[in-house]
Protein backbone atom coordinates (compact mmCIF):
# COMPACT_ATOMS: atom_id res chain seq x y z
CA UNK A 1 0.00 0.00 0.00
CA UNK A 2 2.64 2.49 1.03
CA UNK A 3 4.70 1.53 -2.04
CA UNK A 4 1.82 2.39 -4.37
CA UNK A 5 0.83 5.69 -2.81
CA UNK A 6 4.23 6.75 -1.48
CA UNK A 7 4.36 7.60 2.24
CA UNK A 8 1.41 9.07 4.15
CA UNK A 9 3.25 12.38 4.25
CA UNK A 10 2.97 12.77 0.46
CA UNK A 11 -0.76 12.00 0.61
CA UNK A 12 -1.21 14.53 3.40
CA UNK A 13 0.45 17.18 1.19
CA UNK A 14 -1.93 16.23 -1.62
CA UNK A 15 -4.94 16.73 0.64
CA UNK A 16 -3.69 20.03 2.09
CA UNK A 17 -2.31 21.66 -1.06
CA UNK A 18 -4.47 19.97 -3.71
CA UNK A 19 -7.78 18.62 -2.49
CA UNK A 20 -8.83 21.21 0.11
CA UNK A 21 -8.05 24.36 -1.96
CA UNK A 22 -10.21 23.08 -4.83
CA UNK A 23 -13.00 21.45 -2.86
CA UNK A 24 -13.40 24.49 -0.60
CA UNK A 25 -14.30 26.69 -3.58
CA UNK A 26 -16.70 24.09 -4.95
CA UNK A 27 -18.48 23.65 -1.61
CA UNK A 28 -18.58 27.43 -1.11
CA UNK A 29 -20.37 27.60 -4.46
CA UNK A 30 -22.79 24.89 -3.32
CA UNK A 31 -23.54 26.63 -0.02
CA UNK A 32 -23.73 30.24 -1.11
CA UNK A 33 -25.23 29.60 -4.51
CA UNK A 34 -28.17 27.50 -3.43
CA UNK A 35 -30.50 30.48 -3.19
CA UNK A 36 -29.82 31.72 -6.73
CA UNK A 37 -32.56 31.31 -9.32
CA UNK A 38 -31.92 30.14 -12.86
CA UNK A 39 -32.32 33.13 -15.17
CA UNK A 40 -31.62 35.73 -12.47
CA UNK A 41 -29.45 38.75 -13.23
CA UNK A 42 -26.89 37.80 -10.54
CA UNK A 43 -26.21 34.66 -12.53
CA UNK A 44 -25.33 36.66 -15.67
CA UNK A 45 -22.70 38.49 -13.62
CA UNK A 46 -21.42 35.29 -11.96
CA UNK A 47 -21.11 33.67 -15.37
CA UNK A 48 -19.23 36.67 -16.76
CA UNK A 49 -16.80 36.54 -13.81
CA UNK A 50 -16.31 32.77 -14.22
CA UNK A 51 -15.59 33.27 -17.92
CA UNK A 52 -13.18 36.14 -17.24
CA UNK A 53 -11.30 34.19 -14.53
CA UNK A 54 -10.99 31.28 -16.94
CA UNK A 55 -9.69 33.72 -19.57
CA UNK A 56 -7.11 34.78 -16.98
CA UNK A 57 -6.04 31.14 -16.49
CA UNK A 58 -5.66 30.79 -20.29
CA UNK A 59 -3.64 34.00 -20.49
CA UNK A 60 -1.46 32.90 -17.57
CA UNK A 61 -0.52 29.62 -19.26
CA UNK A 62 0.40 31.54 -22.43
CA UNK A 63 2.27 34.43 -20.78
CA UNK A 64 4.01 32.40 -18.04
CA UNK A 65 4.17 28.93 -19.65
CA UNK A 66 4.76 25.87 -17.41
CA UNK A 67 7.44 23.23 -18.04
CA UNK A 68 8.13 22.19 -21.61
CA UNK A 69 5.86 24.86 -23.08
CA UNK A 70 8.46 27.44 -22.02
CA UNK A 71 10.74 26.01 -24.73
CA UNK A 72 8.34 27.40 -27.36
CA UNK A 73 9.09 31.09 -28.16
CA UNK A 74 6.46 33.68 -27.12
CA UNK A 75 5.45 34.67 -30.66
CA UNK A 76 4.91 31.03 -31.61
CA UNK A 77 2.68 30.30 -28.58
CA UNK A 78 0.51 33.34 -29.27
CA UNK A 79 0.53 32.65 -33.03
CA UNK A 80 -0.51 29.01 -32.55
CA UNK A 81 -3.45 29.95 -30.30
CA UNK A 82 -4.49 32.75 -32.70
CA UNK A 83 -4.31 30.29 -35.62
CA UNK A 84 -6.39 27.78 -33.65
CA UNK A 85 -8.99 30.44 -33.00
CA UNK A 86 -9.10 31.38 -36.71
CA UNK A 87 -9.54 27.70 -37.59
CA UNK A 88 -12.38 27.48 -35.07
CA UNK A 89 -14.15 30.52 -36.56
CA UNK A 90 -13.54 29.40 -40.16
CA UNK A 91 -15.08 25.97 -39.52
CA UNK A 92 -18.20 27.42 -37.91
CA UNK A 93 -17.08 26.76 -34.35
CA UNK A 94 -15.46 23.34 -34.58
CA UNK A 95 -13.33 22.89 -31.44
CA UNK A 96 -11.63 19.91 -33.04
CA UNK A 97 -10.50 21.91 -36.10
CA UNK A 98 -9.30 24.75 -33.89
CA UNK A 99 -7.31 22.55 -31.50
CA UNK A 100 -5.72 20.52 -34.31
CA UNK A 101 -4.94 23.70 -36.31
CA UNK A 102 -3.29 25.40 -33.34
CA UNK A 103 -1.20 22.34 -32.52
CA UNK A 104 -0.08 21.96 -36.15
CA UNK A 105 1.08 25.59 -36.27
CA UNK A 106 3.03 25.14 -33.02
CA UNK A 107 4.66 21.87 -34.16
CA UNK A 108 5.43 23.27 -37.64
CA UNK A 109 6.97 26.38 -36.06
CA UNK A 110 9.16 24.29 -33.75
CA UNK A 111 10.24 22.10 -36.65
CA UNK A 112 11.04 25.14 -38.80
CA UNK A 113 13.11 26.64 -35.95
CA UNK A 114 14.98 23.33 -35.73
CA UNK B 1 -21.83 7.45 -21.88
CA UNK B 2 -22.58 8.56 -25.38
CA UNK B 3 -21.93 12.12 -24.27
CA UNK B 4 -18.53 11.12 -22.91
CA UNK B 5 -17.59 9.53 -26.22
CA UNK B 6 -19.00 12.24 -28.43
CA UNK B 7 -17.09 15.25 -27.22
CA UNK B 8 -13.66 16.26 -28.53
CA UNK B 9 -13.04 17.61 -25.08
CA UNK B 10 -12.72 14.00 -23.91
CA UNK B 11 -9.77 13.59 -26.27
CA UNK B 12 -8.25 16.82 -25.01
CA UNK B 13 -8.69 15.66 -21.40
CA UNK B 14 -7.14 12.30 -22.26
CA UNK B 15 -4.05 13.98 -23.71
CA UNK B 16 -3.85 16.49 -20.86
CA UNK B 17 -3.92 13.74 -18.23
CA UNK B 18 -1.36 11.77 -20.24
CA UNK B 19 0.80 14.86 -19.74
CA UNK B 20 -0.03 15.10 -16.03
CA UNK B 21 0.90 11.44 -15.52
CA UNK B 22 4.20 12.00 -17.33
CA UNK B 23 4.91 15.18 -15.36
CA UNK B 24 4.30 13.34 -12.07
CA UNK B 25 6.67 10.57 -13.12
CA UNK B 26 9.40 13.06 -14.03
CA UNK B 27 9.05 14.88 -10.70
CA UNK B 28 9.22 11.56 -8.77
CA UNK B 29 5.70 11.26 -7.43
CA UNK B 30 4.25 7.75 -7.04
CA UNK B 31 1.62 6.40 -9.41
CA UNK B 32 -0.92 6.05 -6.61
CA UNK B 33 -0.30 9.65 -5.58
CA UNK B 34 -0.98 11.09 -9.01
CA UNK B 35 -4.06 8.87 -9.48
CA UNK B 36 -5.35 10.09 -6.10
CA UNK B 37 -4.70 13.67 -7.23
CA UNK B 38 -6.79 13.13 -10.39
CA UNK B 39 -9.60 11.65 -8.31
CA UNK B 40 -9.54 14.23 -5.50
CA UNK B 41 -8.44 17.45 -7.19
CA UNK B 42 -10.14 16.91 -10.55
CA UNK B 43 -8.90 20.09 -12.16
CA UNK B 44 -6.11 19.93 -14.74
CA UNK B 45 -4.43 23.32 -14.24
CA UNK B 46 -4.49 22.89 -10.44
CA UNK B 47 -2.77 19.50 -10.75
CA UNK B 48 -0.12 20.88 -13.11
CA UNK B 49 0.52 23.77 -10.70
CA UNK B 50 0.59 21.43 -7.68
CA UNK B 51 3.01 18.95 -9.23
CA UNK B 52 5.31 21.55 -10.77
CA UNK B 53 5.51 23.76 -7.66
CA UNK B 54 6.09 20.82 -5.30
CA UNK B 55 8.50 19.28 -7.82
CA UNK B 56 10.53 22.48 -7.97
CA UNK B 57 11.03 22.39 -4.21
CA UNK B 58 8.41 24.92 -3.08
CA UNK B 59 6.90 24.56 0.41
CA UNK B 60 3.43 23.12 1.00
CA UNK B 61 2.16 26.59 1.86
CA UNK B 62 3.44 28.09 -1.41
CA UNK B 63 1.87 25.24 -3.39
CA UNK B 64 -1.42 25.53 -1.50
CA UNK B 65 -1.61 29.28 -2.16
CA UNK B 66 -0.90 28.85 -5.89
CA UNK B 67 -3.53 26.10 -6.18
CA UNK B 68 -6.11 28.05 -4.16
CA UNK B 69 -5.80 31.04 -6.48
CA UNK B 70 -6.16 28.89 -9.59
CA UNK B 71 -9.22 27.17 -8.10
CA UNK B 72 -11.23 30.36 -7.53
CA UNK B 73 -12.90 29.92 -10.92
CA UNK B 74 -14.64 26.79 -9.59
CA UNK B 75 -16.75 28.91 -7.25
CA UNK B 76 -18.66 30.94 -9.88
CA UNK B 77 -18.84 27.82 -12.09
CA UNK B 78 -20.62 25.85 -9.37
CA UNK B 79 -22.93 28.77 -8.59
CA UNK B 80 -23.92 29.09 -12.26
CA UNK B 81 -24.44 25.37 -12.99
CA UNK B 82 -26.36 24.26 -9.90
CA UNK B 83 -29.58 26.15 -10.68
CA UNK B 84 -29.79 24.08 -13.89
CA UNK B 85 -29.65 20.85 -11.86
CA UNK B 86 -32.09 21.66 -9.09
CA UNK B 87 -35.75 20.74 -8.85
CA UNK B 88 -38.12 21.76 -6.06
CA UNK B 89 -37.40 18.47 -4.23
CA UNK B 90 -33.60 18.60 -4.52
CA UNK B 91 -31.72 18.62 -1.21
CA UNK B 92 -28.29 20.15 -0.94
CA UNK B 93 -26.64 16.80 -0.17
CA UNK B 94 -27.92 15.42 -3.49
CA UNK B 95 -25.69 17.94 -5.22
CA UNK B 96 -22.41 17.27 -3.37
CA UNK B 97 -21.07 14.68 -5.84
CA UNK B 98 -22.17 16.72 -8.86
CA UNK B 99 -20.39 19.71 -7.30
CA UNK B 100 -17.15 17.75 -7.02
CA UNK B 101 -17.29 16.84 -10.71
CA UNK B 102 -17.58 20.46 -11.83
CA UNK B 103 -14.46 21.70 -13.59
CA UNK B 104 -14.03 23.51 -16.88
CA UNK B 105 -15.01 20.64 -19.16
CA UNK B 106 -18.12 19.68 -17.23
CA UNK B 107 -19.09 23.33 -16.91
CA UNK B 108 -19.09 23.98 -20.66
CA UNK B 109 -20.69 20.61 -21.41
CA UNK B 110 -23.47 21.31 -18.92
CA UNK B 111 -24.38 24.46 -20.81
CA UNK B 112 -24.38 22.54 -24.09
CA UNK B 113 -26.06 19.29 -23.02
CA UNK B 114 -28.25 19.91 -19.98
CA UNK B 115 -31.01 21.74 -21.89
CA UNK B 116 -31.53 18.45 -23.80
CA UNK B 117 -31.97 16.45 -20.57
CA UNK B 118 -35.26 16.40 -18.60
CA UNK B 119 -34.77 18.37 -15.39
CA UNK B 120 -35.44 15.48 -12.97
CA UNK B 121 -32.71 13.41 -14.65
CA UNK B 122 -30.04 16.09 -14.79
CA UNK B 123 -28.23 15.17 -11.55
CA UNK B 124 -27.98 11.55 -12.68
CA UNK B 125 -26.74 12.77 -16.06
CA UNK B 126 -23.97 14.83 -14.45
CA UNK B 127 -22.97 11.87 -12.23
CA UNK B 128 -22.71 9.69 -15.34
CA UNK B 129 -20.81 12.25 -17.40
CA UNK B 130 -18.50 13.06 -14.48
CA UNK B 131 -17.62 9.47 -13.66
CA UNK B 132 -17.16 8.67 -17.36
CA UNK B 133 -14.71 11.54 -17.79
CA UNK B 134 -12.98 10.64 -14.52
CA UNK B 135 -12.46 7.05 -15.72
CA UNK B 136 -10.95 8.31 -18.98
CA UNK B 137 -8.65 10.67 -17.07
CA UNK B 138 -7.54 8.04 -14.52
CA UNK B 139 -6.60 5.69 -17.38
CA UNK B 140 -4.75 8.51 -19.15
CA UNK B 141 -2.90 9.45 -15.95
CA UNK B 142 -1.71 5.86 -15.49
CA UNK B 143 -0.75 5.51 -19.16
CA UNK B 144 1.15 8.82 -19.17
CA UNK B 145 2.97 7.77 -16.00
CA UNK B 146 4.04 4.54 -17.67
CA UNK B 147 5.12 6.20 -20.91
CA UNK B 148 6.86 9.19 -19.33
CA UNK B 149 10.45 8.19 -19.98
CA UNK B 150 9.73 7.81 -23.70
CA UNK B 151 7.98 11.13 -24.31
CA UNK B 152 10.00 13.75 -26.22
CA UNK B 153 9.98 17.37 -25.03
CA UNK B 154 8.13 18.53 -28.14
CA UNK B 155 5.26 16.18 -27.27
CA UNK B 156 5.15 17.54 -23.73
CA UNK B 157 4.96 21.11 -25.09
CA UNK B 158 2.13 20.09 -27.45
CA UNK B 159 0.16 18.60 -24.54
CA UNK B 160 0.61 21.72 -22.43
CA UNK B 161 -0.63 23.88 -25.31
CA UNK B 162 -3.85 21.81 -25.41
CA UNK B 163 -5.17 23.31 -22.18
CA UNK B 164 -5.27 26.97 -23.29
CA UNK B 165 -6.50 26.03 -26.78
CA UNK B 166 -9.32 23.82 -25.54
CA UNK B 167 -10.34 26.19 -22.73
CA UNK B 168 -10.42 29.15 -25.10
CA UNK B 169 -12.39 27.43 -27.86
CA UNK B 170 -14.87 25.60 -25.63
CA UNK B 171 -15.60 28.82 -23.74
CA UNK B 172 -15.91 30.74 -27.01
CA UNK B 173 -18.39 28.17 -28.32
CA UNK B 174 -20.53 28.65 -25.21
CA UNK B 175 -20.70 32.42 -25.50
CA UNK B 176 -24.33 33.32 -26.00
CA UNK B 177 -24.71 36.78 -24.55
CA UNK B 178 -22.65 39.89 -25.20
CA UNK B 179 -21.51 39.72 -21.56
CA UNK B 180 -19.91 36.27 -22.13
CA UNK B 181 -17.99 37.39 -25.22
CA UNK B 182 -16.79 40.60 -23.56
CA UNK B 183 -15.81 38.74 -20.39
CA UNK B 184 -13.67 36.32 -22.41
CA UNK B 185 -11.98 39.02 -24.50
CA UNK B 186 -11.44 41.44 -21.59
CA UNK B 187 -10.25 38.64 -19.30
CA UNK B 188 -7.58 37.66 -21.83
CA UNK B 189 -6.50 41.27 -22.31
CA UNK B 190 -6.52 42.35 -18.66
CA UNK B 191 -4.56 39.45 -17.16
CA UNK B 192 -1.17 40.31 -18.74
CA UNK B 193 -1.59 43.92 -17.56
CA UNK B 194 -2.58 42.98 -14.00
CA UNK B 195 0.16 40.32 -13.88
CA UNK B 196 2.80 43.06 -14.03
CA UNK B 197 1.67 44.09 -10.52
CA UNK B 198 2.64 40.64 -9.08
CA UNK B 199 -0.07 40.74 -6.41
CA UNK B 200 -0.35 36.95 -6.09
CA UNK B 201 -4.09 37.17 -6.80
CA UNK B 202 -3.71 38.64 -10.32
CA UNK B 203 -6.23 36.22 -11.83
CA UNK B 204 -8.84 37.16 -9.24
CA UNK B 205 -8.36 40.90 -9.85
CA UNK B 206 -8.40 40.69 -13.65
CA UNK B 207 -11.30 38.19 -13.62
CA UNK B 208 -13.60 40.14 -11.34
CA UNK B 209 -12.90 43.46 -13.09
CA UNK B 210 -13.29 42.02 -16.61
CA UNK B 211 -16.44 40.11 -15.62
CA UNK B 212 -17.97 43.14 -13.94
CA UNK B 213 -17.23 45.45 -16.90
CA UNK B 214 -18.78 42.84 -19.22
CA UNK B 215 -21.85 42.61 -17.01
CA UNK B 216 -22.03 46.41 -16.86
CA UNK B 217 -22.18 46.59 -20.66
CA UNK B 218 -24.92 43.93 -20.69
CA UNK B 219 -26.91 45.84 -18.05
CA UNK B 220 -26.52 49.12 -19.90
CA UNK B 221 -27.68 47.60 -23.20
CA UNK B 222 -30.72 45.99 -21.56
CA UNK B 223 -31.78 49.38 -20.23
CA UNK B 224 -31.08 51.35 -23.37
Amino acid sequence: MSGFFGDWHALLILVIAGFIPNEAWRLAGLWLGSGVDEGSEVLVWVRAVATAILAGVIAQILVQPPGALASVPDWLRYGAVAAGFCGFVATRRSIFAGVVGGEIVMLAGKWWLG
Amino acid sequence: MQSVASTVLTLVLFATYLGIGALAHDTHFSLGWVLASTLLVWAGPAQIILISTLGSGATIVQAAVAVTVSAIRLFPMVVSVLPMLRTAQTKRRHLVLATHFIAVTLWVECYRLLPLVPRERRIAFVHGLGSGLLTVCLSATALGYGLAANLPQLFAAAILLLTPLAFLLSTARNCKQISDILALALGLALYPIVATLHTGVDILISGISAGTIAYGVHWWRERA
